[in-house]
């Protein structure tokens, strides 16, 4: 349980700096310190525990049918790492309270390192690898952010993109090696597959797993080929740098390395590809850091080459190479992590990192300089300093491997490799602090404040004990975490300063000495480097990224072009093929069950409304007749629905219509009146082929459905409509019972469409919307707007739809009706006041608003659900009771219709804001006077009706 | 009778899609009000064709299928949601830009992308 808690502590800690930032930067940085100590000390009271030998483990199932849960365990690597992790957070946290200018905001800062934290501590933590790759694919994320956490500058964008793109896809092969993994060795849990690395091993799938798993710790430990993104990634704040380049982000592909080192080090194949990959990594990016005149970019490439010592030692697949390994990142934390610091305050306090430009530092800012004198002491594998230690290990372990046969190139290269790590670490500090005191710095540089180089002072008192003290201070932490990682017993060694006169020793005198020669003849070398100039991984990126986006942006133009009748050919071409695909793989023709004979009226209707669609194709551009022409067959739609036993759906439909029908004539008054003729003889005739054929398909389909018998599910329905819903018109008490959840859901989605109707209209008469409405305003007018006869009539009959709505609605249980048309049914009666009278008249005598109407309905509905929760019942269980009063006699009365008085009140809202509010875009052409007359309702404050100042 | 029906909603199904393939807004609203209908039956249909036999309970022996009538029932409902938000779309989009093509410009789509960046 407190291992979990380690790991969310950073999770929702993370929230405290956003809270805390107003209270000051101080307050803000202790708050975040508290934060990493608690999840620090939550980790180390594990600690006893695990050096005696036990491995605490806590684990709740997530989704077992997967194989993810959310399982964590500390052995003594993960202890190290996260040790590690949240002990140097720490310091961060504190550097970067001084690092940070007030304009950047510090509680944003913590909170991204907070989150990165915490995912990379989940890493470390994890016992699922699902889970793992979960929090891997954070640091990713987290990452991105806090490289890019100066927005404002384009090189921190783009450093964050690549490194986002490289780790992101190297994150995307781990998935698909870890599943591998996963499946061959029957567990997703680490422990259990650490168990079956023989299993693993002797899978055929085993070398495309460990490929994979390979190429998402290459990617994010930047190893050669993808070494190219973290130098980019140096445009972070120097925070970020030192804590994502010393201690975490890179060290995750290190820590997966380690992890699995059991179950993939017995193989040839991890020796052949690992150890050599490390071994170019380490010498290339040693060779690039020599010529950077950039401290952090020096230090950026140093880091890729100390990766690639790690790594190479990991690849070496022995027990004691795993040590010098762990050591390594050990050391190479301490000081790196201390270097990327000094380099910060350089830059902060001199105003530049540019090595050209700097220089005599020693005098004007002597504590920094001491720091960072230690510091690259050790990086460059001076004795009493403890990256001397680790390299001499590493190079004893290269002087002893044999690879392909060849004897010379792992201590020959690694011997290089170290020469130029010394020359580059005497560049660092000697030509930034040594030589004569300069004029020109772009600031005067002095020693930060205490807080901004205490991080940095206990770094290196750390690099000098261990340094001088190896086994009594790194010693136990080495070996515990050395023997988690070769999951055994570790061959007898000593972690000392002084060995005898070995290979080893040789090797690093050699490595030192011709350090310091190469730093010597430092102008030569730069003439050699430009033999190489031409190779740089970057461009070969920056050659696919701007590769793939020309190929996006040319499928773009051709396929995406902006052009709808495109969009639906393509749609429906690709409908059409994948119909036709599954018409000749199936058995098809006509079913065997008894067809209906047809009837005269039936083959009347049939004639009307083939005559109404090839109509239709013939004159669509008259956009009026094209109206008429589709109600038409609205029309006999709902016939055929009457027919066929379906009152519920004829009436709905042709009430449906008559709305549809308003509204388009609504907004047919706006727009032009006649579509031009815009496409060729060959646009239509393929256009007509085209639509032929869905037509032809849809048709044979119907035609096959129609003619197969079937299995119906709605006995039940029709079994407990009256028993269990109270109600006999089964369509009704499917809609407001049996699937009333359906029902809830769709007067939502009514409601949202009509409130982005009034979204998109309301504030339609202003800007250029209003410009074109003023120039259609001639055409719009009409010589008699509000003729008397439909005035009166409207008004005469509004009472009596209101009173046939009634019924149809309180009937709807047990009788075609309902909610949906008793709603339509008010709204039609509304509209035609809007359209007789005017929206002016209309809308001054309306005294509900139709977006309270449709927010009533959604809430009385969910309210009738709600009630049978609080009774005991799943959400909407309806229920009904015999009623008894007097003069009407004995009446029904279920709880379902409130549920369907929800919905017949959104469904007037929803067709009065839509319709309304076309209208309300029309009004600003209504000039004629509202006829009066003895049905004109009158307003309270004693007008009369016809006054149009109210809208316009 | 099935063939009838059938025929009908292939007629209809494309009248609308030649109404959906045009360049202008309006007959792409009437094309979709009209797939609309050819949907709504088809999905009908999918019930199977019963006269006189409609789902109310009463001493009758046989009802037709009730379950197709209720989602086409939401579905002639929500297709009156989907055209009025269409139209509106497309009126509003008239009104801004005083043109009711459903096609954009070459150049202006390539200007969008560089807006992008």
């Amino acid at each position: 349980m407190l291992l979990a808690l380690a790991t969310l502590t950073p999770f929702f800690g993370a929230l405290v700096p956003l809270l805390a930032d107003r209270l000051g930067r101080n307050l803000c940085a202790i708050a975040t310190g508290a934060v990493t100590l608690t999840a620090l000390l939550l980790v180390l009271s594990h600690a006893p525990s695990v050096y005696s030998g036990e491995v605490p483990a806590w684990s709740v199932p997530w989704l077992p049918a997967l194989g993810l849960s959310f399982s964590f365990f500390l052995d003594g690597l993960g202890l190290f790492f996260a040790g590690l992790i949240l002990g140097i957070g720490l310091l961060i946290i504190l550097y970067a309270r001084y690092y940070l200018s007030s304009k950047d905001s510090l509680g944003v800062f913590y909170f991204y390192l907070l989150m990165f934290q915490g995912a990379m501590v989940g890493i470390v933590l994890s016992d699922n690898i699902l889970l793992l790759i979960v929090f891997w694919e954070l640091t990713s994320l987290t990452s991105f952010l806090l490289i890019g956490f100066w927005n404002h500058l384009p090189e921190s964008r783009q450093g964050a993109r690549m490194a986002l793109v490289v780790t992101g896809s190297g994150g995307l092969a781990l998935i698909a090696g870890m599943l591998i993994l996963g499946h061959i060795a029957g567990s997703y849990e680490i422990t259990e597959i650490l168990q079956r690395g023989e299993a693993v091993r002797s899978s055929p799938l085993f070398l495309p797993a460990l490929l994979l798993i390979l190429l998402g710790a290459f990617t994010k430990s930047a190893q050669f080929p993808f070494h190219f993104w973290l130098p980019h990634a140096m445009a972070a704040p120097t925070p970020v740098s030192a804590y994502l380049h010393s201690a975490t982000m890179v060290k995750a592909g290190l820590f997966l390395m380690a992890r699995l080192w059991p179950v993939f080090a017995p193989a040839d194949a991890w020796f052949y590809i690992v150890a050599p990959a490390g071994l170019i990594t380490m010498l290339i990016g040693a060779w690039i850091a020599l010529f950077r005149d950039d401290l952090k970019a020096l230090l950026a490439f140093s880091t890729v080459s100390h990766l690639g010592l790690t790594t190479m030692l990991f690849g070496l697949a022995t027990p004691l190479a795993a040590v010098a390994a762990v050591f390594h990142i050990l050391n190479h934390a301490t000081f790196k992590c201390a270097l990327f610091m000094s380099a910060g305050i350089v830059d902060h306090e001199a105003g530049t990192r540019d090595i050209r430009r700097l220089g005599g530092l020693l005098t004007l800012m002597p504590i920094t300089a001491t720091l960072a004198f230690i510091a690259s002491a050790s990086m460059a594998g001076i004795p009493f300093f403890n990256g001397f230690l680790s390299k001499e290990m590493m190079l004893e372990e290269a002087a002893h491997t044999v690879y392909a046969g060849h004897e010379w190139i792992f201590p020959a290269l690694a011997t290089l490799a170290a020469l130029i790590s010394a020359a580059y670490s005497y560049r660092f500090a000697i030509s930034t602090f040594l030589g004569p005191v300069r004029g020109d710095y772009p600031h005067k540089p002095h020693d930060p404040p205490f807080g901004m180089w205490l991080p940095v002072a206990i770094l290196a008192a750390l690099v000098v004990v261990i340094g001088l003290f190896p086994a009594l201070t790194a010693g136990p932490i080495v070996e515990r975490t050395a023997s988690a990682v070769v999951g055994g017993a570790l061959p007898e060694y000593h972690l000392a300063i002084w060995h005898g006169f070995t290979p080893a020793l040789v090797l690093s005198a050699i490595a030192l000495a011709g350090g310091a020669l190469l730093f010597i003849c430092y102008g030569y070398a730069d003439q050699l480097r430009l033999v190489f100039a031409g190779m740089d991984a970057k461009s070969v990126y920056d050659a696919g990224i701007s590769g793939i986006v020309r190929g996006a942006r040319a499928f773009i133009v051709a396929t995406h072009n902006g052009s709808f009748p495109r969009y639906a050919g393509v749609t429906l071409l690709t409908i059409l093929a994948v119909g036709v695909a599954a018409f000749f793989q199936a058995p098809h023709g006509a079913g065997t069950r008894p067809v209906i004979p047809g009837a005269f009226p039936a083959s009347a209707a049939w004639i009307v409304l083939a005559t109404l669609c090839i109509s239709l194709l013939f004159w669509h551009q008259n956009r009026l007749l094209s109206l008429v022409l589709t109600s038409g067959v609205g029309l006999i739609a709902s016939l055929f629905f009457l027919q066929f036993s379906a009152p519920d759906l004829a009436l709905t439909q042709i009430s449906v219509d008559i709305v549809t029908t308003i509204l388009l004539l609504l907004a047919l008054n706006l727009v032009p009146q006649n579509s031009p003729t815009e496409t060729s003889t060959g646009g239509r005739f393929s256009r007509g082929l085209l639509a032929s054929a869905v037509g032809l398909g849809v048709g044979l389909l119907a035609y096959g459905i129609m003619t197969r018998d079937f299995q119906t599910i709605s006995d039940y329905y029709l079994a407990e409509a009256k028993p269990g819903g109270g109600g006999t018109n089964v369509v009704n008490v499917i809609l407001v019972d049996f699937r009333g959840f359906d029902t809830f859901g769709e007067i939502i989605v009514l409601g949202i469409a009509a409130i982005t109707i009034f979204a998109l209209l309301d504030n339609a008469l202003r800007g250029a919307a209003a410009r074109t409405l003023a120039t259609i305003r001639d055409r719009v007018e009409s010589k008699n707007a509000h003729p008397m006869m439909l005035v009166i009539a409207t008004r005469v009959l509004f009472p009596l739809a209101l009173v046939v709505a009634t019924f149809i609605f309180l009937r709807g249980h047990n009788e075609p009706g309902g909610g949906f048309i008793a709603g339509l049914i008010v709204a039609i009666a509304l509209i035609m006041q809007y359209i007789a009278s005017g929206y002016s008249w209309a809308a001054e005598r309306t005294r509900l608003d139709s977006q309270i109407l449709i927010g009533a309905g959604v809430l009385i509905a969910g309210l009738t659900g709600v009630v049978s929760l609080i009774f005991g019942w799943p959400f909407l269980t309806s229920t009904y009771t015999h009623v008894h009063l007097p003069l009407l006699g004995e009446f029904e009365l279920a709880s379902a219709m409130s549920f369907d008085l929800g919905v017949f009140l959104a469904v007037v809202g929803v067709v009065m804001l839509s319709l309304a509010q076309i209208s309300r875009v029309e009004a600003r052409a209504e000039t004629d006077a509202v006829p009066e007359g003895p049905m004109d309702v009158p307003l309270k404050d004693g007008r009369v009706a016809g006054s149009n100042d109210g809208e316009n | 009778m099935e063939l009838l029906v059938a025929s009908a909603i292939g007629l209809m199904t494309a009248a609308a899609v030649y109404l959906i393939l045009q360049q202008r807004t309006f007959p792409i609203v009437v094309g979709l009000t009209l797939l609309s209908y050819a949907v709504n039956v088809f999905l009908f249909s999918s019930g199977r064709l019963i006269a006189n036999k409609p789902p109310v309970i009463s001493d009758a022996d046989a009802y037709t299928d009730p379950l197709p009538q209720a989602l086409v029932l939401t579905a002639i409902v929500i297709s009156f949601g989907m055209t009025a938000l269409i139209v509106v779309l497309a009126l509003r989009g008239f009104l801004e830009t005083a043109t009711d093509t459903a096609d954009l410009p070459e150049d202006e789509l390539l200007r969008d992308m560089e807006d992008d960046r």
